[in-house]
C-alpha cells in the first residue's frame, strides 16, 4: 500500500514535470496562491480595550481582542503576515512602569513577524529600546538609520525576506528624521539617511537580486505633509519598486488604503490605521502565475 | 520507505517551484481594509490573564492615595489665573529651583506653562499619582532657559495680547489696565531689569515652539533639568497632605 503510494506519487510528479518539463508552465498545477498582511500602527502602550465611557474611542481597541481576530484571520489563510509600523511604545502608564517590555511580548504572544522603529520608541533612550530586545521574537527592521555607533549595531535588519507558500516577500523599514523630533541624548549616535535614496537601492535589490514577489516598506515617516518633509505620498510616487507601504507617525485613520501612482506608472497602497490599536489592517494579494505582466490588477479597495 | 517517500514529493515539489521561479508569480487582485477592534470580539483568555497581574500593580500604585483636595479644580474657573494653573506653576518653580540650583548655583526667577497644557480636572478628594498622570499624560520635561530682558519683553507682551491663563508662578506679577494695556510688570517684587538675564522655566514643548512661543527660541543658555512634568507633582502630592490652591492677583486687570 504504502509501495503503491509512492509510485503514484512519483508517477505523477514526474509525468508532470516530464509534462511541463522545465518551462513556464510547470506551474500550471498550482497557479493561484493568496497571501494575508496584516498591521498595526502608533499602537503606544494601548494594551487595554478604550473604557465604555471614553468620549471618543468607547470599548474599541485591546489587544486580547486583536489576538483573536488576527488568530482568526490566521485560520484562515495561514499564508499570512503581522507587522507593526512603529511607535509602539508611550501612551500609557504600562510604558511608564514596564518600560515596553509588556508591548514586545504581547506582540511576540500574536506572533508579530516584525515592526519598524517609530520615533517614541527611542522615549526610554535608545539603551531603553535594547534593554527590551529580549522581549521581542520578531524582527525590528530599519532601513534608513545607520546604528553603527550605536548599542543598537547587529540588532535591527536592514531587510528581511519572508516566504510564504513558495511567495518571496521583501520587506525593508523607514524611520522618520529624529532631529528636532527626539532629544539627542536618546537617540545618540543613530544617524538618519535620506529614505528615498535608501528605499530606491534596497527594492532594486528586493525585486532584481532576491526575485521577490512582493515588495513592503514598513514606514514611519508620516502619511503626508503640507511642507515638503518626506512622507509616504512622495516614497510611493517618487520610487519604482514598492508594492505596498504600510505606513504610522501622522496618527491617521483611513476608510481605505490609498492607490498612488510611482516613478514608472505602477500602482503603490498605501494603508495606515490611526493609532492606539482601534483598527487592524488587512491587504489581501492574489498571485496567479498563468498571468501575463501586460494584464491589469484590480485593486478592491 | 515512508520517509524516502516524503523526501522523494519534497525533491519533486521543490524542482516544480524552481522552474516557478524563473517566471515571477503576478499579482492579479489585491484588497484591502479597516477592521474595527470591538467588544464584539471577547478577547482571547490567556492573554487577558497574562495582562491582569500588570494592571492590577500599575492600578495599586496610581490609586494610592499620596494628598487631599478640599475642592476640584478646572482651568476654566479663572481669567487671567486659575487655581489650578496657579498649583501647577508653583509646583514647577518649587520642584525645579532646588534642582536648577543645584546643578548651576542659579535660581529660577519664574516660571511660565501653557493653558492648553493642562488636561484635566484636580478632582475633591484624593489625590494619587492617577490625578497626576490625567493633568500631564504627556512625557514633558522642565528646560530652564535664560532670556535677555528684550525676550522677557516679548514674553509678557505675548501674556498681555493674548488674554488666556497660561500658568505663570506667584514669582511674577502682572497688572493691566482697564482698557487691556499693561500697567506693570514686576519678577521677584521688582521691576524688569534691563541690564539682567532671566531664567525662566517651562516645558521642553512649548521651548522647541509649542503655542507660538518664540520668545524661547534661541535663548542665552538652556538647562535640561530632566525632571518630568509629571514626576514634579507627583513628588509634590507625596509630599504636602492637603492641596491649597486658588485664584490670586499674580495676572489680573484693574
Ligand atoms: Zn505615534
Amino acid at each position: 500500500m504504502k509501495r503503491r503510494q509512492f509510485l503514484n506519487s512519483t508517477i505523477a510528479s514526474t509525468a508532470f514535470i516530464s509534462a511541463g518539463g522545465l518551462s513556464l508552465t510547470a506551474c500550471n498545477g498550482t497557479p493561484k496562491k493568496h497571501l494575508t498582511i496584516l498591521h498595526t500602527n502608533d499602537v503606544h502602550s494601548h494594551i487595554d480595550p478604550f473604557p465604555a465611557n471614553h468620549a471618543r474611542n468607547p470599548n474599541a481597541g485591546g489587544v486580547a481582542r486583536r489576538a483573536q481576530l488576527i488568530e482568526s484571520i490566521r485560520k484562515e489563510n495561514p499564508n499570512m503576515l503581522l507587522f507593526d509600523a512603529g511607535d509602539i511604545f508611550q501612551g500609557t502608564p504600562y510604558f511608564n512602569f514596564y518600560g515596553g517590555e509588556i508591548e514586545f511580548k504581547l506582540m511576540s504572544m500574536l506572533k508579530y513577524d516584525a515592526a519598524t522603529i517609530g520615533n517614541h520608541d527611542f522615549d526610554n533612550g535608545i539603551e531603553g529600546l535594547f534593554t527590551q530586545l529580549p522581549h521581542a521574537k520578531f524582527n525590528l527592521i530599519n532601513s534608513n538609520y545607520d546604528f553603527k555607533n550605536t548599542i543598537m549595531d547587529g540588532n535591527v535588519d536592514r531587510y528581511k525576506i519572508y516566504v510564504k507558500n513558495g511567495l518571496k516577500i521583501g520587506v525593508f523599514g523607514l524611520g522618520i528624521e529624529l532631529d528636532g523630533l527626539v532629544s539627542k541624548k536618546l537617540y545618540k549616535e543613530t544617524v538618519y539617511l535620506d529614505p528615498i535614496n535608501i528605499a530606491q537601492d534596497i527594492t532594486k535589490e528586493l525585486k532584481e537580486s532576491e526575485n521577490c514577489d512582493l515588495v513592503i516598506c514598513l514606514s514611519h515617516l508620516g502619511y503626508q505633509y503640507n511642507s515638503d518633509k518626506v512622507s509616504d505620498i512622495t516614497l510611493a510616487r517618487n520610487t519604482e519598486n514598492i508594492d505596498l507601504i504600510i505606513g504610522g507617525h501622522t496618527h491617521t485613520f483611513m476608510d481605505k488604503p490609498v492607490v498612488e501612482t510611482n516613478r514608472k506608472g505602477k500602482k503603490v497602497l498605501i494603508n495606515q490605521v490611526g493609532c492606539y490599536g482601534i483598527y487592524l489592517g488587512r491587504i489581501d494579494f492574489y498571485f496567479d502565475a498563468n498571468k501575463k505582466s501586460s494584464e491589469g490588477i484590480s485593486i478592491d479597495v | 520507505m515512508r520517509i524516502k517517500t516524503t523526501h522523494f514529493v519534497t525533491f519533486i515539489t521543490m524542482l516544480v517551484f524552481l522552474s516557478c521561479k524563473e517566471n515571477s508569480t503576478k499579482v492579479y487582485k489585491i484588497s484591502g481594509k479597516e477592521i474595527k477592534i470591538t467588544d464584539s470580539l471577547q478577547g482571547i483568555d490567556s492573554l487577558k490573564n497574562f495582562i491582569t497581574p500588570y494592571r492590577t500593580h500599575i492600578e495599586e500604585v496610581l490609586d494610592e492615595p499620596l494628598a487631599f483636595s478640599t475642592t476640584s479644580l478646572s482651568k476654566d474657573q479663572g481669567e487671567l489665573n486659575t487655581a489650578i494653573g496657579n498649583l501647577m506653576a508653583d509646583i514647577t518653580y518649587e520642584q525645579s529651583n532646588p534642582v536648577f540650583h543645584k546643578r548651576t548655583g542659579k535660581n529660577i526667577d519664574f516660571v511660565l506653562l501653557n493653558h492648553g497644557g493642562i488636561r484635566a480636572s484636580l478632582p475633591k478628594g484624593n489625590i494619587s499619582r492617577r490625578t497626576a498622570y490625567q493633568l500631564m499624560p504627556f512625557e514633558n520635561k522642565i528646560l530652564v532657559l535664560e532670556l535677555s530682558s528684550e525676550k522677557i519683553e516679548e514674553l509678557i507682551e505675548y501674556l498681555v495680547t493674548n488674554q488666556r491663563a497660561h500658568p505663570i508662578c506667584k514669582q511674577i506679577q502682572i497688572v493691566l489696565n482697564k482698557d487691556n494695556s499693561l500697567n506693570s510688570v514686576t519678577i521677584n517684587g521688582e521691576s524688569i531689569d534691563k541690564e539682567q538675564t532671566y531664567f525662566v522655566a517651562t516645558s521642553d514643548y512649548l521651548a522647541s515652539g509649542g503655542d507660538k512661543m518664540d520668545f524661547f527660541k534661541n535663548p542665552i543658555s538652556s538647562t535640561d533639568l530632566d525632571y518630568l512634568l509629571r514626576n514634579e507633582l507627583i513628588d509634590y502630592f507625596q509630599k504636602v497632605d492637603t492641596i491649597r490652591a486658588s485664584i490670586d492677583n499674580r495676572f489680573y486687570k484693574q
